[in-house]
């Protein structure tokens, strides 16, 4: 393999390659425009599936919402449209019956006017398990989430999100350690966080109070408004939705089969069907760029054989002054590595370009329509080799053409 | 030098074949300054192919240089034609994107030559035919005598042991023709094999030894006058 560091064997390549401009441009603009291709669908894809994360990405995925409705069949003497609630029993009772829970986080809702001197706001009030940071994680910019202490003592604190801060403090002020009325009580703020791009509460933003406090401020004696429960990643999260929903209606004297008794909202269901359009769409994506790249291998393969049917009378001298068939061949099939080599290298740094400016322009920001776009390394180096490999294979067939004509042949042309 | 034996060869055409050298018998000694005449279509061309191995023969022995040229592959034969061989062509056959030095240094690379040297040995040569100043010329910017100095000088580049020129003054007037056939000789006078095709009487009668050549069989091999005069 000595003749791929000979400068000669380079320098017939480049006079070659030099001699035939037209072809060697369009030839590198085929295959450029295939990894070109290939490396912005994929970084585009990657862009989405990074804003996807980012949706969801303060929630455990794996998790499933609960809550209770009323029954709509008549079951042991109780007629349909009998109310239920969840109770902190019931807590205790799914945690204990069913396998594979990662968390039970009981919570309350309600909506309140919370006021800040002479500023005020309707906002989601919450009735918070410090666990809650573990299920959806608070982005925390000042102060700590609800702790145990907070919940055993039912203190008088909560954690606001950062919208709510802007409505109520002025613009300098530190908001921790300071106080918010909601239904005349006082609160310390103890906590500020950022909020997620999926809101899951009031219209203007969250304001958590420690589960117990919340209970007893609005005299929710030991009942639970909803529980959002999440599984560990090997348990099936819709199994655990039906033994949950099951276990409710056998402790709540429900009709086994009244399937509205409970509702629930699956998270980790519809973050799999996203995750799943993601790998459709990460598939269709290879498809197209690498079918892409094939075509434009094949129209340097294309190009190589008219330039070799072109150059059947310059190979025919060569042979006759001493070209052995083998160095026809090489050279022809390292004119055509060297082609796509050199188009491969030009895609990547303009896909790479290209997708530096979707990041400059559209990808950051919370509104970002791609998050982040960009392509792995290593698959780079994939794309770079399979181009090498189809390059070497598709120069065999012109390379082979060149040295099956005779010389005598190859000279005779005109 | 060249020694052939009941050379036979015949092309196929279609189903019927059509049979160009019928049993041809020639010795080249080594240092002879031969030409073969002969009108198109008399085999002269055939001969020169198999000679340059450029092409095989059907029936018949064939040595060059003392060596029986049988069942050759291409990559032997492009090593005997790099070895042996020096072609000068009718039409030149210089590769057009390449400069005269160029040109001339290829055989060296196919030899394995480094590029310094080769360009050195190369220059030698261009100076040898006299062209050395227009080394760096494209083929193109090159007249029809100049175009064959080069091409003299690329069949020389490599020491063999026989030109061959075919036709090598069929594309040039009368008097640049003279001084082509001038450096052959002068090649020739250096101990040089030359073996030249032609159909023009007045280039045949240049070389030391006419052969004729018609139907693909030789109908005469003499010895010219100018060369018993010399």
């Amino acid at each position: 393999m000595s003749f791929l560091f000979d400068k000669d064997t380079w320098q017939e390549i480049y006079s070659s390659i030099r001699k035939n401009k037209m072809r060697t441009g369009i030839t590198i603009i085929g295959v450029m425009w295939g990894i070109f291709l290939l490396v912005v669908l994929l970084g585009a894809a990657k862009g989405v599936e990074n804003n996807f994360n980012k949706l969801f990405g303060n929630f455990a995925t794996n998790s499933v919402f609960v809550w209770a409705q009323s029954t709509s069949k008549p079951f042991k003497g109780f007629q349909e449209g009998k109310g239920l609630t969840l109770k902190m029993t019931d807590l205790d009772n799914i945690k204990n019956e069913i396998e594979g829970l990662e968390f039970v986080v009981p919570r309350h809702q309600t909506q309140a006017l919370a006021i800040n001197n002479f500023k005020s706001g309707n906002f989601g009030i919450f009735g918070d398990y410090p666990e809650l940071d573990k299920v959806q994680k608070k982005d925390l910019v000042y102060g700590r989430f609800i702790n145990d202490n907070d919940i055993k003592e039912k203190k008088k604190v909560c954690v606001i999100e950062e919208e709510i801060y802007k409505q109520l403090f002025d613009k300098d002020v530190y908001p921790i350690g300071q106080y918010i009325k909601i239904n005349n009580i006082n609160y310390n703020v103890v906590g500020m966080y950022k909020q997620g791009q999926v809101g899951t509460g009031g219209p203007q933003g969250n304001i958590h109070i420690p589960f117990t406090t919340f209970q007893q401020v609005y005299n929710r004696g030991n009942t639970i408004g909803w529980m959002m429960i999440t599984g560990k990643p090997e348990y099936d999260i819709k199994q655990i939705e039906a033994d949950v929903k099951l276990l409710l209606r056998n402790l709540h004297k429900v009709h086994p089969q009244d399937e509205r008794a409970f509702g629930s909202f699956n998270l980790g269901e519809r973050i799999a069907q996203v995750t799943g359009f993601l790998t459709g769409m990460q598939f269709l994506t290879w498809f197209v760029g690498i079918a892409t790249l094939i075509a434009g291998v094949f129209a340097i393969g294309n190009i190589l054989l008219i330039t070799v049917k072109e150059r059947t009378k310059e190979i025919g001298i060569r042979r006759a002054i001493g070209a052995k068939p083998w160095e026809i061949k090489r050279q022809i099939i390292l004119e055509s590595v060297f082609l796509t080599s050199i188009a491969g290298a030009l895609g990547i740094i303009f896909g790479g370009l290209v997708l530096m400016l979707i990041d400059a322009t559209i990808g950051s920001g919370p509104e970002a329509a791609l998050t982040n776009p960009t392509v792995d390394i290593p698959v780079i180096i994939i794309a770079a080799v399979t181009l090498v490999v189809l390059g070497t294979l598709i120069g065999l067939i012109p390379a082979q053409t060149a040295v099956s004509i005779r010389p005598i042949e190859a000279l005779r042309e005109e | 030098m060249i020694k052939i034996e009941k050379l036979h060869k015949s092309y196929p055409i279609g189903k019927d074949s059509l049979h160009v050298l019928k049993g041809l018998d020639l010795h080249i000694k080594e240092g002879e300054f031969v030409s073969i005449m002969g009108s198109s279509g008399s085999g002269k061309s055939t001969l020169l192919n198999i000679v340059g191995l450029l092409d095989n023969h059907d029936a018949g022995n064939y040595y060059l240089n003392g060596q029986l040229i049988e069942n050759l592959d291409e990559k032997k034969a492009a090593i005997l034609r790099n070895k042996f061989l020096g072609f000068v062509f009718q039409s030149f056959n210089l590769i057009n994107y390449k400069s005269a030095l160029e040109n001339v240094a290829l055989p060296l690379y196919y030899q394995g030559m480094g590029r310094k040297e080769r360009q050195k040995i190369a220059l030698q040569y261009l100076d040898k035919v006299g062209i050395a100043d227009w080394a760096n010329h494209l083929p193109s910017e090159l007249s029809g005598g100049q175009k064959q100095r080069v091409a003299i000088a690329r069949a020389l580049v490599t020491k063999p042991k026989v030109v061959l020129a075919d036709e090598p003054t069929g594309a040039l007037d009368s008097t640049t023709s003279h001084s082509v056939m001038e450096l052959l000789k002068e090649i020739n006078r250096e101990g040089m094999t030359v073996f030249v095709i032609t159909h023009e009487e007045d280039i045949a009668e240049e070389t030391d030894r006419i052969v004729r050549l018609k139907d693909g069989v030789i109908i005469s091999d003499e010895k010219t006058l100018k060369k018993s005069k010399a």
